[in-house]
């Protein structure tokens, strides 16, 4: 039986890396005691894959993983029993079971929603409405958004308009150390985003910010230098397909185990 | 009187500027975290971390490891005491490593104090920083901690301020070189004495004492040594003419403290699980502490002895509450010898059908090769990947009889021909190079007694064997360590060490199955500073001071340690390497640690040493008692079948 696990990371834990992470869950499982399926052979490892793996330093309100179990509790059950070994910082949400048949989350992944903020409001050139007519034109006003990305095999061009799916002002972006609910403040304008995600033309919302940066200091709107390091990048929800091509939340696809 | 001259705050009746509620702001930007590497050794939160409001509590104690935070988090003395204090409510005991070397930098160049993971509050502001003295070869990383605390390294510097600075662990039974930087040394297992140390503490602080009447009064507290209470003369020729406390109340000798029944102390069962990898990840069960084999290099087998077991039914109730509690997928013992383990056989049996079925692995290091072992790590691990270790450490008979050693050439052939024939083909084999009366024949030993193991291999019809064999011969330095029987020894010099680990490495060379044997040796220069800080007096500590001011840390790290500027050091401030490493002690030299009763006589190191250069071997606790003075304790293996 599969089972979709989503989860939220926040605070402390942004500075722990995917592989930690899933080292992290592995040991979960064993103290909630979740009766997790073990692959065959001489060192047997759990049955368990990530969806999109998140860069050390993003926060997270929808991450997902899929593992296979013999037997389960009820949703409401496992989640309590997740949730009562977590560190601070690891939120589980939801607990699915997936329809036999279902691709497994990594496979599946199509899009992911972002915000990003500038971690000190002080240094936010943008107003709301400054923000929101430059990426109008940023957007709209090119055919092509071309950025060099550096891959293992070296660097290649590559046209991120097309790839882009959403990318707006809000006025009021996600603030990044709070837990569950992600309480919202005010003040500092950021950016929603809407990226084709995956295996083939992954894009990461810092590639499309450093564009947009630079696009900004050529259009004399305003001379910022992009630095990671001052931005606080935070994922929303992690997305498949539906048959018909639209878009649909991954843990959309599981069913709440009564 | 005294008190009417300081600052308010340096009183120890003034509360601390505890903050009000369990703070989780992280002591570092998230621009520095996120360009140094490993930014999880700094912001802890891991399972099972302790979460107290510091404002409630009366004590607050940073525990240190000295290096690494993936070699710190995997100690487990830290994780016994760390409980241990924690489960006291007055007291919040949080942790602190070593930044590595990249943060370092930044720290330094942007003045940001040192800190504890649990609350991230700077060390200075604890009340007690201990720190644990596992090697030698951390005292600079020791340094280290102070200054980036803002400590004043000096001991006499320090104000109320500042925490009490204690020192505990092997290294603290030779406390000297290290004595000017600490406040006190606590000499033996932790369990016994901290609960009346803590209590003083709270007593002086409710009477507005200074922190001198504090470190005079704790003096008196069995296995405290106040390092500043004790002066030390010295004759011309350098060793020590007297070493005798300034007061009357200071006590001449400190004993070791040591837990008689082991089944009486608290053990960790919800141990920290860190997030990123460790060195030793993984559960580990402790089943017994102390030695019975009396190896007369070793120093753990002399400082812990006598021998005492755990509870077998603790055991595997523990072993199962912390498989539990931390998620982990491996389970290791611990113990300096667990095929001595009274038990074993009923514990690994208990551990394998219980916990294999979920995955879990076993581990058991420091096991003899025989039958037993060899069924059971055939069951646990693929033998094909894995290898067996054996430690001989000395390449002749006649040399191991030296050391007592009491391991034969049959023995190891013996286990060599089962674990070939259980389907191993590798082999590890480790050695020292440099033992008292170490002759041409013991070095050349060394490879052919690899290469007598290979051809053990290569007896097996070609058929049924998998391909070559893979023997692996790895060879240290011998230190002469305190409170061994060879504390008398002169130690080699450095070309000594270099040219027998060429004579070792041309033998291995000379062999028929060369392409079967490997030969790895250490480095030797780290050997002779570990040599001068192991036998080192107080005055050693201008040198350790200087290399740390020159910028040495990390020195048991290959890729930071620098023996230009340690050379540098001793020159500048004058101090002879020779004198603490190469010369022979007289036996009625005062040795810097006489003042330390660590359960074994000096009479029995003596005799020891006697044996040694007569080849004689002394048979273990279980068969004989050789009267070695451990048994004033009474425990453990003193008082086996003896009601």
């Amino acid at each position: 039986m599969k089972i979709r696990i989503k989860f939220q990371k926040y605070g402390a834990m942004k500075f722990i890396g995917h592989l930690d992470m899933m080292r992290y869950f592995q040991k979960v499982m064993r103290r909630a005691d979740i009766d997790i399926k073990y692959s065959e052979g001489f060192s047997p490892h759990q049955i368990m894959s990530f969806a999109a793996p998140l860069g050390v330093g993003v926060t997270s309100a929808g991450e997902y993983l899929d593992i296979e179990v013999h037997s389960t509790r009820s949703s409401e059950e496992a989640l309590k029993a997740l949730n009562e070994v977590m560190v601070e910082g690891v939120h589980v949400s939801q607990y699915r079971r997936l329809p036999e048949g279902t691709k497994n989350a990594m496979s599946s992944v199509a899009a992911a929603d972002y915000t990003v903020h500038f971690k000190d409001p002080s240094a936010n050139p943008f107003t709301l409405s400054t923000l929101r007519e430059a990426l109008q034109v940023f957007l709209e006003g090119q055919d092509q958004i071309l950025v060099t990305k550096e891959t293992k095999k070296g660097e290649r061009q590559m046209d991120l308009k097309p790839l882009i799916f959403r990318l707006t002002a809000i006025d009021r972006p996600v603030q990044e150390d709070s837990p569950a609910e992600f309480a919202l403040t005010g003040e500092s304008p950021g950016f929603f985003l809407q990226l084709n995600t995956g295996s083939s033309d992954n894009v990461k919302p810092e590639l499309v910010l450093e564009a947009f940066f630079a696009w900004c200091a050529q259009q004399g709107i305003c001379r910022i230098a992009y630095v990671p390091a001052a931005m606080q990048v935070h994922r929303l929800e992690v997305y498949g397909r539906r048959e018909d091509g639209t878009l649909i939340p991954l843990g959309d696809f599981g069913q709440e185990i009564l | 009187m005294e008190l009417q001259d300081k600052k308010p705050e340096e009183r120890m009746g003034n509360p601390r500027t505890h903050s009000g509620k369990c703070n989780r702001k992280l002591a570092l930007s998230d621009n520095i975290l996120l360009s140094v590497d490993k930014p999880a050794r700094y912001i802890g939160n891991e399972v099972n971390m302790v979460k107290k409001d510091p404002a409630q509590v009366e004590i607050r104690f940073a525990m240190c490891f000295p290096d690494v935070y993936e070699i710190g988090m995997s100690h487990l003395g830290i994780q016994i005491l760390y409980d241990m204090f924690n489960r006291r409510e007055d007291t919040y005991c949080e942790r602190v490593y070593s930044p590595w070397p990249d943060l370092h930098q930044v720290m330094k160049e942007q003045k940001i104090p040192l800190f504890t993971l649990e609350t991230q509050s700077p060390v200075r502001s604890m009340d007690f920083l201990g720190i644990t003295l596992q090697y030698e070869m951390c005292y600079t990383n020791i340094l280290q901690i102070l200054d980036l605390s803002g400590i004043p390294l000096h001991a006499p510097e320090r104000t109320l301020a500042d925490p009490i600075v204690i020192g505990g662990g092997p290294c603290s039974y030779n406390p000297e070189p290290l004595a000017e930087f600490f406040d006190l040394f606590y000499i033996g297992e932790g369990e016994t004495r901290y609960d009346e140390l803590f209590t003083l503490y709270k007593e002086c602080r409710g009477q507005g004492a200074d922190r001198q009447e504090f470190l005079r009064r704790a003096a008196r507290i069995p296995g405290i040594y106040v390092p500043s209470l004790y002066r030390v003369a010295y004759y011309e020729d350098g060793t020590i003419a007297s070493f005798s406390p300034l007061y009357e109340d200071v006590p001449a000798v400190v004993r070791k403290e040591m837990v008689q029944d082991l089944s009486l102390t608290t053990y960790p069962t919800r141990p920290l699980v860190p997030f990123i990898k460790v060195t030793q990840d993984r559960v580990t069960l402790e089943i017994m502490r102390g030695c019975i084999r009396g190896c007369r290099f070793c120093q753990a087998g002399m400082l812990y002895r006598p021998n005492r077991e755990r509870n077998i039914d603790q055991l595997k109730e523990w072993a199962a509450q912390m498989l539990r509690n931390t998620g982990h997928e491996e389970i290791t013992l611990s113990s300096l010898s667990s095929s001595d383990y009274s038990s074993l056989k009923e514990l690994v049996e208990f551990l394998m059908e219980e916990f294999r079925e979920r995955g879990v692995n076993i581990s058991l290091p420091s096991l003899r090769i025989d039958a037993f072992s060899l069924d059971v790590m055939g069951r646990v691990q693929d033998v094909k990947k894995s290898s067996l270790t054996f430690a001989p450490e000395a390449g002749s008979q006649r040399l191991r009889n030296v050391i007592n050693k009491g391991l034969t050439e049959a023995d190891i052939l013996e286990g060599a021909e089962a674990a070939f024939g259980g389907g191993w083909q590798k082999v590890k084999l480790y050695f020292m190079l440099g033992l008292p009366t170490e002759n041409q024949e013991d070095i050349l030993e060394i490879p052919r007694l690899a290469e007598r193991i290979a051809e053990q291999y290569y007896e097996i019809p070609k058929e049924q064997r998998n391909g070559k064999c893979q023997i692996t011969i790895s060879t240290s330095f011998f230190v002469p360590k305190p409170f061994t029987p060879f504390q008398w020894a002169p130690m080699n010099r450095r070309e000594e060490f270099r040219a027998k680990a060429h004579q070792v490495n041309e033998e291995v060379k000379a062999q028929k199955n060369r392409k079967s044997l490997k030969y790895n040796w250490h480095e030797e220069d780290v050997t002779i500073l570990e040599g001068i800080f192991a036998r080192g007096d107080r005055r050693v500590s201008k040198a350790l001071e200087r290399a740390y001011e020159l910028g040495c840390i990390f020195d048991s790290w290959t890729e930071f340690f620098d023996n230009e500027k340690w050379l540098q050091a001793f020159e500048e401030t004058g101090i002879s390497m020779d004198f603490y490493n190469h010369r022979e002690r007289a036996l009625d030299e005062i040795l810097p640690w006489d003042f330390i009763d660590c359960g074994v006589s000096r009479e029995f190191l003596k005799r020891e040493w006697q044996r040694a250069q007569e080849g004689t071997i002394t048979p273990n606790c279980r068969m004989q008692c050789s009267g070695c003075g451990a048994m004033q304790y009474k425990g453990g293996v003193c008082v086996e079948d003896k009601n």
